[in-house]
């Protein structure tokens, strides 16, 4: 009976929420590196940040499946139980996605042509930028349940996610000039490479998707 | 005489050891969110607990132990056989122990009012008569089982809202909360402050007019609501661990308010619960002392000392764990939450103290929560772990009548 009043609260989802998109952030962001290595022809470095895209998407996995176990179906939370698994889900994404693109890249030892190189550096890091963002948003979890999912602070996460919407427009752009750019030169490339360059491509721009459904999310958090 | 002084030995042993118990286990649930909200250190919890326990049971906890002395049992049926009372008395006091002890053991959240109440209920029906018990009485007392938690329940509810709507949805939560923390001060000083004096100092020989009870009550509220912002005044925020809206300030802020309403809490924790030891010894000693059933005997303060006294040796002895236990697991009650619900708690078991309605501490207390958890304001209960608690409601009536049953008729076949 001592222990009856504490056994009342199950174990907070908020923090572990937080955790887990910052491990899918981390995730995302070897990308940058990766790619740098694969356009500098350095296919070690380029393993090397495989192999930490690898762990970190394990570790996200891990931690997701540890965030399901303690979220039974008799809690009782300020938002519905399903809202928070599928803003999970969608986290875990931008980390399956990140590894889904260095399998490829590494698989295939990508070749990525000097004439869109500059762009689709840049391309990835919007979307690592988006990637960010969602991860900023997401941190706001807590002072939104200290809230109650009251006044100033939906307001300070609705910012939050209108920017992340901007990003994501903007890598959209971003993915339609490359699209070209990369056409523009297709026909002076290996037709299997460009292949998997569009492929990849696509691949990467599907974080910053992610990204915008994890604010999507959110916002439907807010709107309870 | 030789056996007056057996009973009366008995039940004080029995007395005592339920109030050990009730230190020991029961004062935990009521000072944990205090301490598992980091608003007292366990050191503290202790002091304020004991000083707070004590004076509770003392000066307020006089009305529910006359309603477990005689208003359950239907005392003038007796008046032929006074050693009935004494036997069913001692037979409840040890039903309700074992059933604690049984509950304890395998962890079972149970009631130590629920057990007490059907010990006596139950040796009454079965020992003595349908007749011999007021179920009136005894049915107005069930009623306030659902009614205060669900009171409680309200009244943390609307208490949270309005913390929501003046200080947590702001531009400038910490400016807010400097500002309105010191009312809610002044209003949980205020209602312990004036129950105490309504109820407790006539009996320490001050007899006040009910105009002056509330002037005192108002000027004693407002001196801890002084202190109180003075404390206030001197938090400054923490660049490292705030972000943008200052929450971890905010709550440094509540949790001054929570040093209040933990002695709230403590207070009335003890003004209800102390009943459930000496309530039955009470009865044993004013029967066995004059030996006639009568309802008016007054009831003597030495005993309302011993169940205070043995409450605070029981939070000493055995207490200081189960509270920095329990404490641990109890993080997600931050002190704008967990003085919401020690609030409402601590005010609807004091009104019940005043009224002599023995409620379960427990119960009220989840049901306080739940309030906080309905206005959005945590982030997980376990509803299962709820129905359990609610469960051991129907449980315990049962389990202590039929222990209380089976003690009795083993008392009246052993004692002369």
């Amino acid at each position: 009976m001592a222990n009856s009043v504490a056994n009342i609260f199950g174990s907070s989802p908020v923090m572990p929420l937080e955790e887990h998109v910052d491990i899918a952030y981390r995730c995302t962001k070897q990308l940058n590196g990766l790619f740098k290595a694969v356009i500098a022809g350095d296919w070690g470095e380029a393993a090397e940040y495989r192999n930490m895209i690898e762990t970190l998407e394990h570790e996200a996995d891990d931690l997701k499946k540890e965030i399901r176990l303690h979220l039974p179906r008799s809690l009782f939370m300020p938002v519905p139980r399903q809202d928070l698994l599928e803003l999970l889900l969608v986290q875990d994404k931008m980390a399956n996605r990140a590894k889904d693109v260095s399998g490829l890249v590494l698989g295939r030892k990508l070749q990525i042509p000097d004439a869109i190189a500059d762009d689709f550096l840049e391309f990835v890091k919007r979307n690592v930028d988006a990637a960010k963002q969602a991860r900023k948003s997401v941190r706001e979890l807590d002072e939104l349940f200290v809230t109650a999912f009251r006044g100033a602070e939906v307001s300070l996460v609705e910012s939050l996610i209108e920017e992340l919407d901007q990003i994501e427009a903007d890598t959209d752009s971003r993915q339609a000039d490359l699209r070209s750019a990369l056409f523009a030169v297709e026909n002076s490339l290996q037709p299997v490479n460009v292949i998997f360059l569009y492929r990849v491509i696509e691949l990467t721009g599907e974080i910053a998707d992610m990204a915008e459904r994890v604010g999507r999310r959110l916002e439907l958090l807010l709107a309870h | 005489m030789e056996a007056e002084i057996i009973y009366i030995g008995l039940a004080a042993a029995f007395g005592i050891f339920m109030a050990w118990g009730i230190g020991a286990n029961d004062v935990a649930n009521a000072m944990a969110t205090s301490v598992g909200s980091k608003a007292l250190t366990i050191r503290q919890a202790i002091l304020v607990a004991a000083v707070f326990e004590f004076l509770g049971a003392f000066l307020a906890g006089g009305e529910v132990t006359s309603t477990i002395r005689k208003d359950i049992v239907d005392v003038e049926l007796l008046s032929g056989t006074p050693e009935l009372l004494i036997y069913g008395m001692l037979a409840s006091l040890l039903a309700a122990g074992t059933w604690l002890l049984i509950a304890s053991r395998n962890g079972w959240p149970v009631s130590t009012t629920h057990s007490i109440v059907g010990a006596i209920v139950g040796f009454a029906a079965v020992g003595i008569g349908i007749d011999a018990v007021q179920w009136g009485e005894v049915a107005t007392i069930a009623m306030s089982w659902v009614v205060s938690p669900v009171l409680a329940g309200f009244i943390a509810l609307r208490i949270y809202r309005s913390v929501q709507r003046l200080i947590l949805s702001q531009n400038d939560p910490l400016a807010c909360a400097k500002r309105y923390v010191p009312v809610y001060i002044f209003f949980a000083a205020f209602t312990i402050t004036l129950v105490t004096i309504l109820k407790g100092l006539k009996h320490v020989g001050l007899d006040l007019s009910l105009a002056a009870s509330y002037l005192l009550a108002v000027v004693i509220a407002v001196v801890i609501a002084l202190i109180g912002k003075f404390a206030i005044q001197r938090i400054r925020p923490d660049p490292k661990l705030d972000k943008k809206h200052h929450f971890y300030t905010v709550e440094r802020v509540f949790a001054v308010l929570m040093v209040i309403t933990a002695c709230s809490m403590a207070f009335a924790h003890g003004s209800n619960d102390v009943a459930n030891a000496i309530g039955p010894l009470a009865a044993v000693i004013s029967v066995a002392q004059s030996g006639i059933v009568g309802s008016k005997a007054v009831l003597p303060v030495w005993v309302l000392l011993l169940g205070g006294a043995g409450i605070v040796i029981g939070l000493a002895t055995f207490g200081v764990h189960v509270i920095a236990t329990v404490g641990r697991k109890i993080t997600q009650l931050t002190p704008s939450r967990g003085f919401a619900a020690e609030l409402a708690a601590a005010t609807t078991i004091v009104i019940a103290s005043g009224t002599g309605i023995p409620i379960s501490t427990t119960h009220t207390l989840v049901g306080a929560v739940l309030g906080v958890g309905l206005a959005r304001g945590i982030a997980a209960i376990d509803l299962r772990v709820v129905g359990r608690i609610f469960m051991s409601w129907v449980v315990t009536i049962p389990a202590g009548a039929v222990l209380a049953i089976i003690f009795f008729f083993l008392l009246r076949s052993v004692l002369p």
